[in-house]
């Protein structure tokens, strides 16, 4: 077995039902994803919502097929050995309320860790132990209905660690946590791993510390494609020759985007309303370009509050790759919503 | 910090029966933390019955039918659980995100619903005993049962093909999504009416009771009564060894038909992605 997890180029196509006159929609949800990762290994998908990060690990963890492509998740087929998969794997979701709230913490663990066929007396002293280790030990008799969305997170993270599977899947685990529950969740996922290396780790983020922060390698991936796969360095590592600059500005009142994309040696902007302010982020070919953005500015009349320059981030990758931050794609999926 | 040890982990007939306690366990402690059950499945039931205990004393009905009601009011206890606890509950556990972790599990999805089954069953057990010995004492029912082995059977195989009948729906009704609601709500007074809970379903065309009697409760609690009452007998529908061979059918029928649903559905949530998305 060489890999934790193999994908060839792996498609799935659903079929969004319309009318009842009307033919179904397709949306491509993923397209030739082509993945390799190792034993020991803690891979992160980095991505914004419905990049597909989702419909992969559904596949992955054998709850969904592919349209088309394989994937071999601990040595077997996801289609045609299902039931070989999923005594090695497990999944926590970010956000997800299973289990009963009618049952404690400890109950709730239990039972999850009864499907698995984890003895009972086992499984009861690994409860304590995790729970300890995420410092949720002395909430374990108490409802998971009276429980706060952080140690809710907390407990779900638990159900995923205590069937000790070889390959474990995290759906944007510390998704609406925050900050120091965050921390806690991130620094016992790494320790998991660190502890045994012939576990692996799939996790999906949009955050990019997290994938900077946690993982050994990083795809970034967008409307089903992965655009770019490797270690984080050396992903940022792909801008070392570039200059980039953070900005704080007057408000662009109307300034358009492209007056800025288009002087030469600019290669991507960004920008963000703040209150009052705004936010630029601009990849440059190199250092003396700044000079003709701000010759732009003092000719538009706007204002410079603050330049910085800074090393590259994995939000840099992203937005050298697509062309938009994480924050714009999600912030104009959401005006498409609406 | 001790690291996180790897395991052993149980497979095939343990894990089956590990299964099957841990999916029951929840139903048999939430009675236990709900103590309002004892109002809404208890007090309300028993004053439905004593309509029914009045109507026929007012009527100078024989004796026997009060027994009559008494038995079909425990027993509606778990056509209730079956209706509203075990055919809605896969739907609801696709709700809560559990349906899609049943299904990444090793485990078997028998397995899940016969947790559920069991742990419905002898909830409700609790609930239909304490309604039928309430009942027995306030109306003074009075019992002569011909056979304690033929009673327990026929309540056995009424109770495994009654559940057959939750744990195929329960697929069923996952695929119909919130429809399913309606047609419970649309199913419950008729079968209330055709099943003759609370009275002998003889009464019928005989037509209307052979269809009635796809209902396992229909021939089990007419079985029921023909072993527990005097005149019991004289107002069955069936002898009693023919509805304890149907019965046998309709378990075997309804298991069967459980297993190829819950493998059908299984099949459809993994081709189609929409029955483990609970927000799609």
């Amino acid at each position: 077995m060489h890999f934790a997890i193999e994908t060839q180029n792996l498609c799935r196509i659903y079929k969004i039902r319309g009318g009842k006159k009307t033919e179904p929609k397709e949306l491509l949800a993923l397209e030739d994803v082509n993945l390799q990762i190792r034993h020991g290994e803690l891979f992160g998908l980095l991505g914004p919502n419905g990049a597909g990060k989702t419909t992969l690990i559904k596949i992955l963890t054998t709850l969904l097929a592919p349209t088309s492509g394989s994937a071999i998740v601990a040595g077997f087929d996801v289609v045609k050995n299902p039931e070989k998969v999923r005594p090695r794997i497990n999944m926590v979701s970010g956000g997800e309320s299973s289990g009963y709230g009618l049952l404690t913490v400890r109950e709730n663990l239990w039972m999850f860790s009864q499907f698995y066929g984890i003895p009972s007396n086992i499984a009861n002293q690994r409860i304590k132990q995790l729970l300890d280790i995420v410092g949720l030990s002395d909430r374990i008799n108490s409802k998971s209905s009276d429980l706060s969305t952080g140690l809710r997170q907390k407990m779900n993270v638990v159900r995923g660690f205590l069937t000790d599977p070889d390959v474990l899947f995290l759906d944007e685990p510390t998704l609406g946590l925050d900050v120091g529950a965050s921390r806690e969740i991130r620094h016992f996922i790494r320790k998991w791993i660190d502890d045994d290396q012939t576990r692996t780790l799939l996790l999906t983020t949009h955050y990019m510390v997290e994938a900077d922060e946690l993982c050994d390698r990083v795809a970034i991936i967008n409307q089903g494609r992965v655009l770019a796969c490797d270690t984080p360095a050396t992903l940022k590592h792909r801008l070392q020759g570039e200059a980039i600059y953070r900005m704080e500005v007057s408000p662009l009142n109307g300034t358009n985007l492209q007056d800025f994309e288009s002087i030469a040696g600019v290669h991507k902007v960004t920008h963000r309303a703040q209150d009052g302010f705004s936010i630029l982020e601009l990849i440059l070919a190199q250092d003396d370009v700044i000079s003709s953005v701000v010759n732009t500015m003092t000719a538009g009349n706007i204002h410079i509050l603050n330049l910085q320059k800074r090393e590259p981030t994995l939000e840099d990758v992203f937005v050298d790759l697509v062309g938009k931050s994480i924050e714009e794609m999600e912030s104009d999926a959401d005006i498409e919503s609406t | 910090m001790t690291p996180i040890s790897r395991v052993h982990k149980n497979q095939g007939v343990k894990l089956f029966i590990q299964t099957v306690i841990a999916r029951a366990y929840p139903r048999l402690i939430g009675q236990q933390r709900e103590k309002s059950w004892m109002f809404f499945d208890i007090v309300l039931p028993l004053l439905s019955v004593s309509a029914y205990v009045f109507i026929y004393r007012a009527i100078n009905a024989p004796e026997d039918y009060i027994g009559f009601v008494i038995i079909g009011g425990a027993m509606t206890a778990f056509w209730m659980n079956v209706l509203w606890s075990m055919s809605s509950q896969l739907y609801w556990e696709k709700e809560q995100g559990n349906l899609a972790l049943y299904i990444l599990a090793p485990n078997s999805m028998m397995a899940i619903l016969l947790g559920m089954a069991l742990g419905g069953m002898a909830a409700t057990t609790l609930r239909a005993a304490v309604i039928m010995i309430i009942g027995s004492w306030i109306f003074n029912v009075h019992y002569a049962v011909v056979s304690f082995s033929q009673l327990f059977l026929v309540f056995l195989l009424a109770m495994v093909a009654l559940y057959g009948l939750g744990m195929m729906s329960s697929s069923v009704y996952l695929l119909l999504s919130r429809e399913a609601w309606h047609i419970s709500n649309l199913a419950q007074e008729p079968i209330y009416l055709v099943s003759g809970f609370y009275f002998p379903i003889k009464n019928f065309n005989f037509w209307i009771a052979a269809g009635a009697s796809l209902i396992p409760l229909t021939l089990g609690l007419d079985a029921m009564r023909q072993l527990v009452f005097t005149t019991g007998a004289s107002l069955g529908f069936l002898s009693v060894p023919i509805e304890l061979g149907i019965l046998s059918i309709l378990c075997i029928l309804f298991l069967v038909g459980s297993r190829y649903l819950i493998g059908y559905m299984e099949k459809l949530a993994i081709r189609e992605g929409r029955l483990t998305e609970s927000r799609r």
